[in-house]
């Protein structure tokens, strides 16, 4: 690459503070901030804390609640991935066997995908609505007697379905590109070889995507684990008290509705732990995706 | 006997190209037929047709005796090896050698025994833990070769299996293909558009065009006794001359000058010359034709020449004395091809 020469030696460094700001206002800064809330005790009126150390931490993780929420958030977000790739991949394979001939498949499937993704949730919980809900009226029609935001067992199967369907068509398209850029000659060399169809998809091409399967499943758990805070705000209808949240809606309830600040900035810290760990471990799989090329 | 009988194959895909129309060819035990013919002219597709991998339209397939219309690929007896290899990116070597034997319920000693040999026989067994990606592209052709080899097949099927490969390995692979095809004693059916290729492996070779059997026989008859126009200007290279040229009483008519010539036939034709078969001399009998330039290649060299409106090209050997300005183009009757004008089918 060439150098380019600058004129003088701060001017790199001026090009390069409009950024430099921005991560610093918006990402660095409230980190610090939330890193250094969690080990006060705020007073939400006021703005005065008190160092109260690690207690805050050791708080969160011995409160049922949090325990609670944690368990579910893991139910959940193992759930939402399983169903929305396992789905996404089934529509896939599909559509690729289809595509021979009609775009019609495809076309319609990608439809949702250009939905917004609020809207896309609204339509979810439209569906599961105590009064016009669809998908409430066919459960009350084999006698099961759905109530969002009522019941806790209701409310997380609405919350998972909602947001599993919402994510399909992501990992459809993901998948649908995947399958179509192993080359046909491969495919039909497997047909030489196997002459079960079965076994030619587990033995060939399911290996063939593992890499962009790895890559969906992080992708697919960061978006259940934190993008998913709209559909359970919809879902849980001001409700929260015994309704199933996520952590990071807990994040929110506990420091916004519950006024616990400290608290909610030391779930936030453990989150940041969970992302930046998850965060590596994508930039992992990243690299290791290379070496089927 | 005959291993593969291709009967009155016709191939419309769904578009409507009709890419085959009506292909019948026997492939004898042991055989190697080569389909050799210009780009698009459906080699290829009656190959895939043999393979399974195209639904034939009309006609049969008959492989060892039994019609293989409606049979899946892996049911067919035969191993193709690919023009890109085709080989499965996520398995070793090994795996690559041994997928399609395990598939079949090979006892593991078996398999690991023919994956032995095949490697063996073809240099790869220090490579058989690497994957494809981490060889070279004439290493790979060989593992796809590999990987036919083990099957066992009634018929190997190669679509262009060279054509990815540099010139000096082309021809050294070309070799021990053939090498290979004749320690098998297998049948096989080798598609190239590349006629030296086709010259040098073929025991018959089968020219197609537009989707039809243009002609169909050893390498020397279809070099020296081309059906056509087509399979003239084909097969050889450099091509043959094709010059027009009228047959009448006095014998052949071209470009203004007399050649006798002894043929019933009467009209215009096209009169084929090869290039090798052509001498340029300074006087006697022969048609008048004038040296334009002359192209050095080392142990031979090629005169291009006019002849009336016509280029004739002449190969000569680099110890003959170049030749310059007017001079006689001689050769013997019995290497003068003729062929309609219309037609262009040999008379
Ligand atoms: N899947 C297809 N659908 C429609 N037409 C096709 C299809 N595959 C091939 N064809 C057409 O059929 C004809 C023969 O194709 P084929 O691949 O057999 O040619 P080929 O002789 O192998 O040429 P090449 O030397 O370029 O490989 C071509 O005109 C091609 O455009
Ligand atoms: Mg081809």
């Amino acid at each position: 690459m060439k150098k380019a020469q600058f004129n003088s030696r701060w001017m790199p460094y001026a090009l390069l503070m409009p950024q430099m700001a921005i991560i610093g206002i918006f990402f660095l800064w409230p980190a610090a901030e939330a890193i250094r809330s969690s080990f006060y005790l705020e007073d939400p009126f006021f703005g005065t804390g008190t160092f109260v150390g690690f207690e805050n931490y050791s708080n969160v993780l011995t409160d049922p609640n949090y325990r609670r929420s944690a368990v579910f958030t893991a139910a959940f977000t193992l759930t939402v991935v399983f169903v929305s790739l396992g789905l996404g991949l089934l529509f896939a394979v599909s559509a690729d066997r289809v595509l021979r001939g009609q775009q019609t498949y495809k076309t319609l499937l990608m439809w949702v995908y250009a939905i917004a993704p609020p809207v896309a949730g609204l339509i979810g919980v439209m569906l599961f609505d105590q009064h016009i809900g669809p998908l409430t009226d066919a459960a009350a029609a084999i006698g099961w007697n759905l109530q969002i935001g009522v019941d806790y067992w209701d409310t997380a199967v609405a919350i998972t379905v909602v947001s599993a369907w919402k994510q399909i068509p992501y990992n459809f398209i993901f998948f649908l590109s995947a399958l179509q850029s192993i080359p046909s000659s491969v495919k039909e060399a497997a047909a030489i070889d196997c002459r079960s169809e079965t076994r030619r998809f587990w033995t060939v091409t399911f290996p063939l995507l593992a890499p962009m399967t790895f890559f969906l499943m992080i992708l697919n758990t960061t978006y259940a684990l934190f993008e998913t805070f709209g559909t359970v705000d919809l879902m849980v209808q001001d409700q929260p008290g015994n309704s199933p949240v996520t952590l990071v809606y807990k994040v929110y309830r506990d420091g916004f509705r519950g006024n616990d600040l400290g608290g909610s900035a030391a779930q936030s810290v453990i989150l940041m732990v969970l992302v930046l760990v998850l965060t590596i471990a994508q930039f992992r799989l990243i690299e290791r995706r290379v070496h089927y090329s | 006997m005959t291993t593969l009988r291709i009967r009155d194959a016709v191939k419309r895909y769904p578009n409507g190209v009709e890419a085959v129309k009506g292909v019948s060819v026997d492939v004898g035990d042991g055989e190697l037929v080569v389909f050799v013919g210009p780009s698009g002219c459906g080699k290829s597709t009656l190959l895939r047709m043999v393979a399974g991998l195209e639904e034939v339209t009309e006609g049969e397939i008959e492989l060892s005796g039994r019609v293989v219309n409606a049979l899946e690929p892996a049911d067919r007896n035969i191993a193709m090896v690919f023009q890109n290899y085709a080989l499965y990116p996520h398995m070793t070597v090994r795996g690559n050698l041994a997928y399609g034997l395990r598939n079949r319920g090979t006892p593991k000693p078996e398999i690991a025994a023919k994956v032995e040999e095949a490697a063996r026989m073809l240099q790869i067994a220090e490579f058989l833990d690497r994957r494809p990606s981490q060889l070279s592209g004439g290493q790979r052709q060989r593992v796809a070769m590999g990987r036919a080899i083990v099957r066992d097949p009634a018929i190997f099927l190669f679509d262009e299996p060279l054509s990815n490969l540099d010139a000096k390995l082309r021809n050294q692979m070309r070799l021990e293909i053939k090498k290979l095809q004749r320690r098998l004693g297998r049948a096989a059916i080798y598609v190239t558009h590349d006629q030296v290729e086709a010259m040098t492996l073929a025991d018959r070779i089968v020219v197609l065009n537009g989707g039809r059997i243009e002609q169909v026989g050893t390498p020397t008859e279809v070099y020296s006794r081309p059906a056509s126009t087509f399979v003239a200007s084909f097969i050889g290279a450099p091509p043959m001359n094709l010059v027009d040229a009228q047959l009448d009483d006095d014998g052949l008519q071209v470009a203004g000058q007399v050649v006798a010539h002894d043929s019933a036939h009467r009209g215009p034709v096209t009169l084929g010359i090869r290039p090798e078969r052509a001498h340029l001399v300074a006087g006697g009998a022969g048609l008048d034709i004038e040296v334009a330039v002359v192209e050095e290649l080392g142990a031979h060299r090629l005169i291009h020449a006019h002849l009336g409106g016509h280029e004739v090209t002449v190969a000569q050997s680099a110890d003959e004395p170049v030749p310059a300005g007017r001079m006689v183009l001689s050769f013997r009757p019995e290497d003068l091809h003729l062929f309609d004008r219309g037609t262009g089918v040999r008379i």
